[in-house]
């Protein structure tokens, strides 16, 4: 597919449905936008040590991230150099090296050949033939604790290609007493039927709350007032938020950076939900911050709204909830997401507790929120298939967007598809850019 | 206890299983919820072996309160994942008490298998279950239920069927 036939799928309001259905665009995406962009991997606290590792996909590409004995994080393609296998197959854990099961060839955690069998055999060291060991991803950078990688040789630094969105990451650390935060508690892995820019357009989609949610929020909404510390609380009040009145979506703020990404804020308080929960641990926990940050300092951390963040393209989070999802392409109507929560380091266990209860009802694989999400990306991705209609309209707020501080644009209002907007204009900067 | 209480506690448990997996596969889940004491949970891990629901995230874990919202929310009209529910054929097998107090909890393990069918889509599930069972004038009732399902740490699409 040519350049020129690319630009006309992305027009100011609108997009074609190929997008979401080609298969041969989608191969280009996970060569230009999945091969070009910074994707989130993780935590430095999964590889806290070292032979720490764990293991993961960057797009479609399966690696693992170590942490090498030098220190340093590296992530390496999950492929024996050899004849192909895959080097690895756990999930998580620690080793001093990995071995191929095949034929018994052996990598340090930064990748390189340490021994194989029978060396004697080669006309010249396999090692050099093979261009050393496990192949390397080239960048690897972390912002605030939170891990990355880029695919391509070069490329825009991290802090660059995050712009503006490093607030979010800083609200996520800076809420913790410590000023660390760490992944606990395990990871949801949840899969739908459709594409996967359905899951990133839809964290920001501040309009389909009251529709997809509409039975949760009923449900929720005829619960007696629980006993004081319910454990059902925190997912009870959630279900209950996803129907607040339009004014609140109205007057949510929703920004837009460049390549991609975008945050919602002015949402959420916590006296609508956390510190609702009366719960003395609350009050423990604002006097540990305030222990750090100076009572000033801490009204100033707990007084960030925000809701979802998107790093386009394989990452949606929740700073103020601790919650962040790692978007896995599978194929072009296939896409994994895993789920992790994070504790605040020198809270009060009860927070995390809260963290977990609001992870089962906003990320678990059975929820009654999450599962009617995936329901409707699956309707949207069966839609898209019909031949009736090529056009997917985008127009809410277009032309009304404004101009706001660091580059940054905001949607007049909350309910503005201006985010949907800007992931397109990044996926077209991808798409047809030469290299 | 003696034998003889032995086989009619065993036999008791068992038909109060089948009951409950019958109520679940007629769709009658106001009933199947009656089955649970008001301080019951409803547990399926996400992990093996997961020692605890409240530090570690879990499939489903609910409260009575989240129980009721559950079964509530598919009564809305546009339950859309829920919409059409899913037929179901539970089959319990494998049952044993796990230990049994004269004036405590009964403590029941069992497997099941459970073929789902929704929207063109059949799903089997495996899972070893534990009820802890309490005896109340209207007969037995569930004080707690633990699902593991055998592929819990999987990638899963959306899960919407009781268990």
């Amino acid at each position: 597919m040519n350049i020129q036939s690319i630009k006309g799928l992305v027009q100011p309001d609108r997009v074609h449905r190929a997008v979401y259905t080609d298969p041969t665009l989608f191969e280009l995406e996970m060569a230009r936008v999945f091969g070009r962009a910074w994707l989130i991997l993780g935590h430095e606290s999964q590889v806290r040590s070292p032979g720490d590792f764990f293991t993961t996909r960057m797009g479609r590409e399966p690696v693992i991230v170590t942490r090498h004995t030098d220190g340093s994080v590296r992530v390496l393609v999950n492929r024996c150099a050899h004849r192909g296998a895959r080097v690895c197959e756990t999930a998580a854990g620690t080793t001093a090296e990995f071995v191929c099961a095949y034929h018994g060839w052996t990598y340090g955690t930064d990748g390189r050949l340490a021994r194989l069998p029978l060396p004697d055999g080669y006309a010249r060291p396999a090692g050099e033939s093979i261009g050393g060991g496990l192949a390397r991803v080239p960048r690897v950078e972390a912002y605030r604790g939170f891990l990355f990688a880029s695919l391509a040789e070069h490329g825009p630094t991290l802090a660059e290609f995050l712009g503006p969105l490093r607030t979010s990451f800083d609200d996520f650390v800076e809420r913790a007493p410590d000023g660390e935060v760490e992944v606990a508690g395990g990871v949801f892995k949840h899969a739908y039927q459709g594409n996967w820019k359905l899951v990133l357009e839809n964290h920001n989609d501040t309009v389909h709350p009251a529709f997809v949610h509409a039975s949760s929020i009923w449900a929720a909404r005829q619960e007696p007032a629980a006993a004081e510390g319910a454990y059902s609380e925190i997912g009870v009040r959630q279900m209950l938020q996803n129907g607040a009145p339009w004014e609140v979506w109205e007057n949510t703020g929703l920004w837009v950076a460049g390549y991609g990404h975008s945050w919602m804020a002015d949402y959420h308080d916590d006296s609508r939900l956390v510190a609702a929960l009366a719960h003395p641990a609350f009050a423990e926990y604002r006097a540990a911050l305030e222990q750090r940050l100076g009572p000033e300092g801490a009204a100033r951390v707990l007084g960030e709204l925000r809701w979802n963040s998107i790093a386009y393209p394989n990452c949606s989070f929740m700073s103020q909830f601790r919650q962040l999802r790692v978007v896995h392409p599978i194929a072009v109507d296939r896409t994994v997401v895993y789920a992790y929560s994070f504790r605040l380091r020198g809270a009060p266990e009860r927070m995390f507790r809260d963290t977990i209860a609001f992870s089962n009802v906003v990320n678990g694989t059975a929820s009654p929120v999450l599962t009617d999400d995936l329901e409707v990306y699956e309707r949207t991705q069966q839609g898209l298939g019909a031949r009736g209609s090529d056009w997917v309209f985008l127009g809410r707020g277009q032309g009304r967007d404004l101009p706001d501080r660091e580059g940054t644009r905001r949607g007049r209002s909350g309910t503005s598809e201006v985010h949907i907007r800007n992931q397109f204009a990044a996926w077209l900067e991808y798409m047809t850019a030469e290299s | 206890m003696r034998a003889a209480d032995d086989v009619e506690l065993r036999s008791e448990i068992e038909q109060f299983l089948y009951h409950e997996a019958w109520l679940l596969d007629q769709g009658r889940l106001d009933e199947w919820l009656g089955l649970f004491t008001d301080d019951a949970t409803y547990w399926i891990p996400l992990q093996a072996n997961q020692a605890d629901p409240l530090t570690t995230s879990s499939i489903v874990y609910d409260d009575r309160r989240l129980l009721e919202v559950r079964v509530r929310q598919l009564r809305h009209p546009r339950a859309h994942a829920r919409i059409p529910a899913p037929r179901t054929v539970h089959q319990v097998g494998n049952v044993s008490v796990v230990d049994a107090a004269e004036s405590g909890d009964v403590r029941v393990g069992s497997t099941l298998v459970l073929v789902e069918y929704r929207r063109e889509r059949q799903r089997v599930w495996g899972a070893l279950v534990e009820h802890r069972l309490r005896r109340s004038t209207e007969g037995l009732r569930i004080a707690a239920k633990r699902v593991d399902l055998v592929n819990s740490e999987a990638e899963l699409d959306g899960i919407v069927c009781l268990f």
